[in-house]
C-alpha cells in the first residue's frame, strides 16, 4: 500500500490486505479456546435429552457427584434455584429455561451439567447420571402442532400457538375482489443452520463477595440479550460483566444463541465455587445450538392480466422449536417492513402465527427471516409468469419499485432508502451473459437435456430497528410496554501520549475484517495511514461503551458501525483542529489533516506532525487554547432517526437500509442421476457505497456458498417422534469448495442517504436470494410447480424416472418413510427341533439368559414380564441398555407377541414383534417373525445411515444363535432376539 | 466428544498384537489409521478396554506384488497405495476408486485393511475386494486362515473375523489381460458415503458388477455382458435383490434406479476400457 495516498484519494473503497489475516493464516488467532483461563478453572459437560418429548420422572445424580474429579453436578432443580426463567418475547404464559425442568421438549435439550477437573472426567460423570424418562407424544410439524389434539409442549400455554397476529395495509380485500386473477403458492421452507467452524464457548466465574458474574463468551450480540442474561442470573446489569474474545471462528448469527449457555455455565460456576469453562462440541452444536426457523407459508396474489401484482395475502406459520427464546419470534418480524420485496405493491394482508414444536429452539441465522419470505415470494413471481404465459423477467420488471420513487415507503412501513432496481436488473442481464444462457437452454432442450434458468429479485435489509420485534405485540400491548426503536451504534476513538490512535467499536467480528475497514475509515478522516490506527473489536461490558444494539448481526457493520467510527473520528478531528488552529495561527476550518501531518490549508509549510498535536492534551494541557477542551477520547453514539417505533397502524421501518439483489441461475439436471449442476450463477448487488471491494466479494461469495447449502444439501431433519436425524456432519451436509461454483458478482451502486458512509449491509443477501433462485431454475428445467428444498436428487428423480413395478415375487412391504426412524422387518429361519421345544425356550427367559452373552441382571417381574440389563452392539459400537419386555397373545405353541422398550446411553427403542412357529416336518420348525421398532436418541442422530442395517445384523445373529441352541449348540437364545427388537445395537 | 478411559498398547511386533487380542478378545480393538474408530471413541459409541496400535509393526507395513495380486499389509495407508506409480497399470479399478474414499486427509491416515475391518456397507475398499474376488488374511494365536472377500463381509459392520483375529493383510487381484474395469459412484457431495457405488469387471463377454451403499454389505454378481440383451433384466433383478432402503439422503427407489442406470453405465465403461 502506498504511503502517498492522501485523504483526498482515500483509503476507503480499496481492497487493502486485511490486518486480521497475518494472525489468522498463521494459526495465531485468539479464539476463546486459545485464551488462558484463570487458575483452578473447571470444565463442564452437559447431559442432553435423547427424547424429543418426555417427562423427567427421576434424575439420580449421586453416582456422578461421587465420581473422580467431579466438583458439582446440577440438574434443572439446581439451576432453577439460582436463576430465573429467560424472558420470553411475546405475552404468553410460558417459561423458558436454559435447561430442562421436569420435562424435555427437544432432543439435545440440556438435562444436567457436570463440572469436573477436566472435560474427560466431566463426560465420564455424565455416564453415571441416571435419568428416568416417560416418553410423551411429540410433534415436529408446525401444522400438526396447531391441531386440537396435538401434544402440547407447554401446558401453561394451553396449546402450541404462542402468537397469532393479523395485519392489513391498504385495501387488500378490495384489490383481491377486483383482480383479474388470483395466483397462489404454498411452500414449506426447511430448517437449516450456519455451522460455524468454531462452536460456542463460555468461561464463567462468580464472585460471591460482589454477587457478580464475570463471563467470557464468544457471543456476537445483540447486546439486548445482556439484559436477558442478567435478569436470568438475578443480578443488576452492572454485576454481569460480559466479555468477548478478540476473534470468533464464524457465527453467521448462530452465536447469539450462546446466551442461554452463559446463564447455565454461570450458575454452574457459582455452585462449583470456581471458574467453569465449557466448549460446545460438534454433536451438541448440531443438535442444540440454534438453527433457522422452518416456515409454512401460503401466499396469495391479486394479479392483473399483465402480471402486475396488486395485492398480497400472507399466511405464515413460523416454527420456533421447543422454546420461544429471545429474540424470537424476531425471525418472523425482521422482514415485516419489506414483505413486498423489491416490488411496488400497495395492498397487503398478513397473518403471522408462531408455533412451538419438539425441535431445537431457533435463533439468528444469516439471512434471518429473508429466505423464509423470499422463497414463497419469488416462487410466486415465477408462477405468475408460468400461469399467465409471460416471461418471468417481464413480471419482475413490471413490478419493481421504480427508480424515481426512492426513498420509497412500503405498504408495511419500511423506507427503501435508495436504488434503481430496473437499471441494476438490466445491467445484470447484460453483464451476466443472460442471452447466452437462454441460447444454451434452447440448445440443451433441443438435445433432450434438462436445462433451466431461474431469477430472484430481493431487497436485503440491514441495520435492524430494535423496535421491529414489538410488532408481535398489539398496539395496546406496545403502549403498555413503552416504545422501542433505534439501533444504537457506538465507537470510541482515543489518543495516547505518543499521539497514536486507537479505535474501539462495540461489535464482535467473526472474521469479516472489521479492523481493516475501520482503520481505513479513521485513516481517511485523520490524514493517517491505516496501519497508524489500532482497532479493538472485543467487547467488555464493564469497560466499554455499548448499548442494546451492539454486536455483529443484521449486516450492520458497514452501514452503522463503520459509520459510527467515521463520526467519532470526525468529531475528534474537529476538536483537534481547534487546538491546531491556535498552534498554526489559522482558523479551525482551514486546518487540513493529511499525510500524517496537520497543515494550514493555504500554506502547507505551516504544519506540525499529527502525533505531536494528538499528544498535546496529555503532555501540556495547560497550553491548550481557552476555547478548546483536552482531546484524549471521543465516544459517539449514533442511531438513525428513520428507525422509529411501530405505528398504531402496525407500520414498521424494520431496517434502516435496503440493498437490492438480482440473481440469475442456470442449471442442468442430470437425466441419469437427477443431480443438479449449476452452469452459471450471476448475482447483482446494490449495497450502497462499497468500503472494501475484496471483503464485499468475500461476503457475497460466502453468503452464496451458505445459500447453496440451503438449496441443495442442508436440512435439520427430525423424525416424527422428535428424533434429531442429522446429528453429524456426515448427515448435515455443508457444501465444501468442491460443491460451490464461483458466482459472477456484479455491482450497481446507489449510495444510501441514511448512513454516514452511504454503505448498506451486504453479508446476508445471497442467503435470501439464492435458495429460491436455484429452486426457480430447477423448476424451469423440470417444469415443476412445486419445489421443496433441499433439492435432493432422489426427490427430483421422482419426476424423471419412469414408474417402477415391483417384481411379482416381491410384494410391496411397509417401509419407513424417508427421515423416519420406524423400522420394519420380517424373516424366518428353519430350526431342526420340534415346535414344543422351541416354545418352551421362548417362555423360559432364565434358561435362555444364561446362555446369552451380554445379558446381565435379569429380573423376572412376572411369568410374562421381565427387566434386564443388556449389552449389545455391532462392530466396535457397544452400549448397555435397561430393557423391559412383556409377552402377550400367547398361543402355545404357535405364536407370541412381544412388546418392550429399552434405554441406554446410546439411545432408546420401543418395539413390537410377532413370532409364529410352524412345524414344517416332524422335528423341524419354521420360526417366522415380523417386527416394528422405533429407535431414537444418540444413535438415531449420529448413526442413522447404519441403523436399519445394524438392526438386521442383530436379528440375524439371534436366529443363528437360536438355531444353534435348539440344535443343542453352545450358544443362542431368545433373549438375544428380544434385544434385537429393542434398541439399536450398532 | 471425549473418549471413555482405555488402555493403549503400541505393539512392536505381530506376536504382541495377537497376544493382546488373545487375552482381551472383543474388549480390544485394533488401532490403525483411526479414521472410523477414533470418532466412535470420541462419541462414546465404542468403549474398548484396550487399543492395540499396529502402525509400528514392521511386518504389517508392506505391499507385495506377486504377479497376480497385491498383498497389502495391515499398516499400509490408503494414500500409500494410491501413490504407487504402477497402480493404474496393475489394477485400474483401485486407481479409479481410491480417490473416492473420503478425502485426501482421511486417506493419508486411513488404512486399507482398516476399511475392510470396519466393513461399512458404503465403503469403496470392501466393494473392490468383493468385486475383484480378493482375499482377507486373518491370523490369531490359534491359526492363520484366508477368507474369500465374498464370505468375509457378513452384514452391516459385521465380518467373519473372530474376536482374537487380526486382519494382517488383504490380497487384491491385479488386472488380467483382456479384462476391463470401471468404477462409478454417486454421493451427495465429494467424499460422502456412497449412495450407490458400482465396480465392474468385463471379461470374455461376461460382466461382474459389485454394488456398494445399497445392501448391508458390498455385493457382487455375475452379469451378462454389455451387448447381451439380458443385461437389463439381470440388473433389474439385482437392484431388487439388494433390498435397498430409504435414508435421509436417498430413497430405496432412487438406489434401485441407480443400480440399473449407473450399473449399466459402469459395465459399458469397463467394456470400453479392456486392456
Amino acid at each position: 500500500m502506498g504511503a502517498d495516498v492522501t485523504a483526498e484519494t482515500g483509503w476507503v473503497g480499496r481492497s487493502l490486505p486485511r490486518v486480521e489475516d497475518a494472525a489468522l493464516l498463521r494459526g495465531a488467532g485468539r479464539y476463546i479456546d486459545d485464551l488462558g483461563t484463570p487458575a483452578g478453572t473447571l470444565h463442564a459437560a452437559i447431559l442432553r435429552s435423547p427424547h424429543g418429548h418426555a417427562a423427567i420422572e427421576a434424575i439420580e445424580l449421586a453416582a456422578a457427584r461421587a465420581a473422580p474429579g467431579v466438583v458439582a453436578v446440577l440438574a434443572g432443580a439446581e439451576i432453577a434455584a439460582l436463576t430465573a426463567s429467560l424472558v420470553v418475547g411475546v405475552k404468553a404464559p410460558m417459561e423458558c429455561w436454559p435447561i430442562a425442568i421436569d420435562r424435555v421438549r427437544y432432543m439435545g435439550e440440556p438435562v444436567a451439567v457436570a463440572v469436573a477437573r477436566d472435560r474427560y472426567l466431566a463426560e465420564d460423570a455424565l455416564d453415571l447420571i441416571e435419568v428416568r424418562y416417560r416418553p410423551l407424544p411429540a410433534v415436529t410439524d408446525p401444522l400438526a402442532a396447531l391441531a386440537d389434539d396435538a401434544p402440547v409442549l407447554h401446558p401453561t400455554l394451553g396449546g402450541n400457538l404462542a402468537s397469532d397476529r393479523r395485519f392489513s395495509y391498504g385495501e387488500p380485500d378490495a384489490a383481491f375482489a377486483e383482480a383479474a386473477v388470483k395466483i397462489s403458492v404454498e411452500t414449506r421452507y426447511p430448517r437449516n443452520a450456519c455451522t460455524p467452524i468454531e462452536t460456542y464457548g463460555v468461561v464463567a466465574e462468580y464472585d460471591p463477595g460482589l454477587d457478580a458474574y464475570d463471563v467470557l463468551a464468544n457471543f456476537q450480540g445483540p447486546f439486548s440479550l445482556h439484559a436477558v442474561m442478567a435478569r436470568a442470573l438475578k443480578v443488576p446489569g452492572n454485576r454481569l460483566r460480559l466479555r468477548t474474545p478478540p476473534e470468533s471462528g464464524g457465527s453467521f448469527g448462530v452465536k447469539q444463541g450462546v446466551f442461554a449457555y452463559v446463564v447455565l455455565i454461570a450458575a454452574a460456576a457459582r455452585t462449583a465455587g470456581a471458574p467453569v469453562k465449557w466448549v460446545e462440541d460438534r454433536l451438541e452444536h448440531l443438535a442444540a445450538s440454534v438453527c433457522a426457523t422452518n416456515r409454512v407459508t401460503r401466499l396469495d396474489a391479486a394479479v392483473s392480466a399483465e402480471g402486475k401484482i396488486l395485492a398480497l395475502a400472507w399466511d405464515q406459520i413460523e416454527d420456533c422449536g421447543a422454546h420461544l427464546r429471545a429474540p424470537e419470534p424476531a425471525t418472523l418480524y425482521r422482514m415485516h417492513g419489506n414483505m413486498t420485496g423489491a416490488y411496488d405493491i400497495r395492498h397487503v394482508s398478513i397473518r403471522n402465527r408462531v408455533v412451538l414444536t419438539n425441535k431445537m429452539p431457533t435463533g439468528l441465522n444469516r439471512g434471518f427471516g429473508g429466505p423464509q419470505v423470499y422463497f414463497p415470494l419469488e416462487r410466486l413471481v415465477q408462477q405468475i409468469a408460468v400461469q399467465l404465459g409471460i416471461d418471468p423477467l417481464e413480471v419482475i420488471r413490471r413490478n419493481l419499485v421504480p427508480a424515481d420513487a426512492f426513498p420509497y415507503r412500503t405498504a408495511t412501513g419500511a423506507i427503501l432508502d435508495s436504488g434503481d432496481y430496473r437499471a441494476a436488473t438490466d445491467a445484470a442481464l447484460r453483464q451476466g451473459g443472460h442471452a447466452e444462457l437462454v441460447a444454451r437452454r434452447a440448445q440443451a432442450r433441443a438435445e433432450g437435456r434438462l436445462y433451466g434458468i431461474g431469477y430472484a429479485a430481493v431487497v436485503e435489509p440491514s441495520v435492524s430497528n430494535m423496535g421491529y420485534i414489538t410488532a408481535v405485540l398489539t398496539p395496546a400491548e406496545r403502549r403498555r410496554a413503552g416504545p422501542k426503536n433505534g439501533a444504537q451504534a457506538t465507537a470510541t476513538i482515543a489518543l495516547d501520549p505518543l499521539g497514536s490512535v486507537s479505535l474501539h467499536v462495540a461489535s464482535a467480528p467473526q472474521g469479516q475484517g472489521h479492523r481493516t475497514v475501520l482503520a481505513q475509515v479513521a485513516a481517511d478522516v485523520l490524514g493517517l495511514r491505516p496501519q497508524d490506527i489500532r482497532v479493538i473489536t472485543e467487547i467488555d461490558t464493564a469497560r466499554d461503551a455499548w448499548s442494546i444494539a451492539s454486536g455483529n448481526y443484521s449486516s450492520r457493520f458497514a452501514p452503522a458501525v463503520a459509520g459510527a467510527a467515521h463520526l467519532a473520528a470526525t468529531r475528534l478531528r474537529e476538536r483537534l483542529a481547534r487546538i491546531a488552529a491556535a498552534q498554526l495561527n489559522v482558523p479551525a476550518d482551514e486546518v487540513v489533516f493529511a499525510e500524517r501531518r496537520v497543515r494550514a490549508r493555504d500554506n502547507p509549510d505551516n504544519s506540525l506532525p499529527f502525533a505531536r498535536l494528538a499528544a498535546a492534551s496529555h503532555w501540556a494541557p495547560g497550553t491548550l487554547p481557552a476555547d478548546a477542551e483536552a482531546v484524549i477520547r471521543e465516544t459517539v453514539f449514533w442511531t438513525p432517526p428513520e428507525l422509529t417505533a411501530p405505528t398504531e397502524a402496525d407500520e414498521v421501518n424494520s431496517s434502516l437500509c435496503h440493498g437490492f439483489i438480482f440473481d440469475i441461475c442456470a442449471v442442468e439436471v442430470d437425466r441419469v442421476t437427477a443431480e443438479v449442476r449449476i452452469d452459471r450463477y450471476v448475482t447483482m448487488h446494490d449495497c450502497g457505497r462499497v468500503l472494501h471491494p475484496g471483503m464485499v466479494a468475500g461476503q457475497v461469495t460466502g453468503g452464496f456458498a451458505h445459500a447453496l447449502g440451503a438449496a441443495l444439501y442442508e436440512e435439520h431433519a427430525y423424525g416424527p417422534d422428535g428424533s434429531f436425524l442429522s446429528g453429524t456432519l456426515a448427515d448435515y451436509l455443508v457444501p465444501t469448495a468442491m460443491e460451490v461454483p464461483e458466482p459472477v458478482i456484479l455491482h450497481h451502486e446507489t449510495v444510501s442517504p441514511f448512513t454516514p458512509l452511504g454503505a448498506k449491509g451486504v453479508g446476508e443477501g445471497n442467503c435470501m436470494s439464492t435458495p429460491v433462485c436455484v429452486a426457480n431454475a430447477v423448476a424451469d428445467a423440470l417444469g415443476l410447480a412445486d419445489v421443496t428444498l433441499p433439492l435432493l436428487p432422489a426427490r427430483l428423480a421422482e419426476h424423471l424416472f419412469a414408474a417402477e413395478t415391483s417384481p411379482p415375487d416381491r410384494p410391496a412391504r411397509p417401509v419407513a418413510k424417508p427421515g423416519e426412524r420406524q423400522l420394519f422387518g420380517e424373516g424366518s429361519a428353519t430350526v431342526e427341533a420340534p415346535r414344543e421345544k422351541i416354545w418352551a425356550m421362548l417362555l423360559d427367559p432364565d434358561t435362555l439368559a444364561a446362555v446369552v452373552p451380554g445379558a446381565h441382571g435379569i429380573e423376572k417381574l412376572s411369568p410374562t414380564n421381565f427387566r434386564a440389563d443388556v449389552t449389545l452392539g455391532i462392530g466396535p459400537v457397544k452400549g448397555r441398555y435397561r430393557a423391559e419386555i412383556s409377552l402377550s397373545d400367547l398361543r402355545p405353541p404357535k405364536a407370541v407377541t412381544l412388546t418392550g422398550g429399552a434405554e441406554g446411553g446410546l439411545g432408546f427403542g420401543r418395539g413390537t414383534g410377532h413370532v409364529t412357529l410352524t412345524e414344517e416336518a416332524p422335528g423341524r420348525t419354521v420360526v417366522a417373525y415380523c417386527y416394528e421398532a422405533a429407535i431414537g436418541g444418540k444413535v438415531a442422530s449420529i448413526g442413522g445411515r447404519l441403523l436399519d442395517g445394524a438392526a438386521r445384523v442383530v436379528i440375524g445373529q439371534f436366529f443363528q444363535a437360536l438355531a444353534t441352541q435348539a440344535g443343542g449348540g453352545r450358544r443362542g437364545g431368545f433373549f438375544a432376539w428380544l434385544r434385537s427388537l429393542l434398541p439399536w445395537g450398532g | 466428544m471425549k473418549p471413555a478411559p482405555f488402555d493403549y498398547v503400541r505393539a512392536s511386533d505381530g506376536a504382541e498384537v495377537l497376544d493382546v487380542l488373545h487375552r482381551q478378545g472383543a474388549d480390544a480393538r485394533i488401532l490403525a489409521g483411526g479414521q472410523s474408530l477414533l470418532p466412535m471413541l470420541n462419541m462414546r459409541l465404542a468403549r474398548p478396554a484396550v487399543l492395540v496400535d499396529i502402525m509400528h509393526v514392521p511386518s504389517l507395513q508392506s505391499i507385495a506384488d506377486d504377479g497376480t495380486a497385491l498383498r497389502i499389509g495391515a499398516a499400509v495407508r490408503q494414500a500409500e497405495l494410491e501413490a504407487r506409480p504402477d497402480l493404474a497399470r496393475r489394477q485400474k479399478l483401485l486407481a479409479a476408486a481410491l480417490p473416492w474414499i473420503g478425502h485426501a486427509q482421511t486417506r493419508s491416515r486411513g488404512t486399507v485393511c482398516g476399511s475392510v475391518a470396519h466393513a461399512d456397507p458404503s465403503a469403496e475398499l470392501p466393494l473392490l475386494l468383493v468385486a475383484l474376488g480378493g482375499t482377507v488374511h486373518l491370523r490369531s494365536r490359534r491359526r492363520h486362515r484366508a477368507v474369500e472377500a465374498g464370505a468375509f463381509f457378513t452384514g452391516m459392520m459385521a465380518t467373519d473375523r473372530a474376536d482374537d483375529e487380526l486382519i494382517e493383510a488383504v490380497s487384491i487381484p491385479t488386472a488380467r489381460p483382456g479384462a476391463g474395469y470401471a468404477f462409478r459412484e454417486i454421493g451427495r457431495r465429494h467424499g460422502d458415503f456412497a449412495i450407490v457405488a458400482c465396480a465392474a469387471v468385463v471379461e470374455n463377454g461376461r460382466a461382474r458388477l459389485g454394488i456398494g451403499g445399497v445392501a448391508d454389505r458390498p455385493v457382487a454378481q455375475d452379469m451378462p455382458g454389455p451387448d447381451d440383451e439380458a443385461l437389463d433384466e439381470a440388473l433389474d433383478a439385482f437392484a431388487w435383490a439388494l433390498e435397498a432402503r430409504d435414508d435421509l439422503h436417498a430413497t430405496a427407489r432412487y438406489r434401485r434406479e441407480l443400480v440399473r442406470r449407473l450399473g449399466r453405465a459402469t459395465i459399458e465403461e469397463a467394456a470400453r476400457c479392456r486392456a
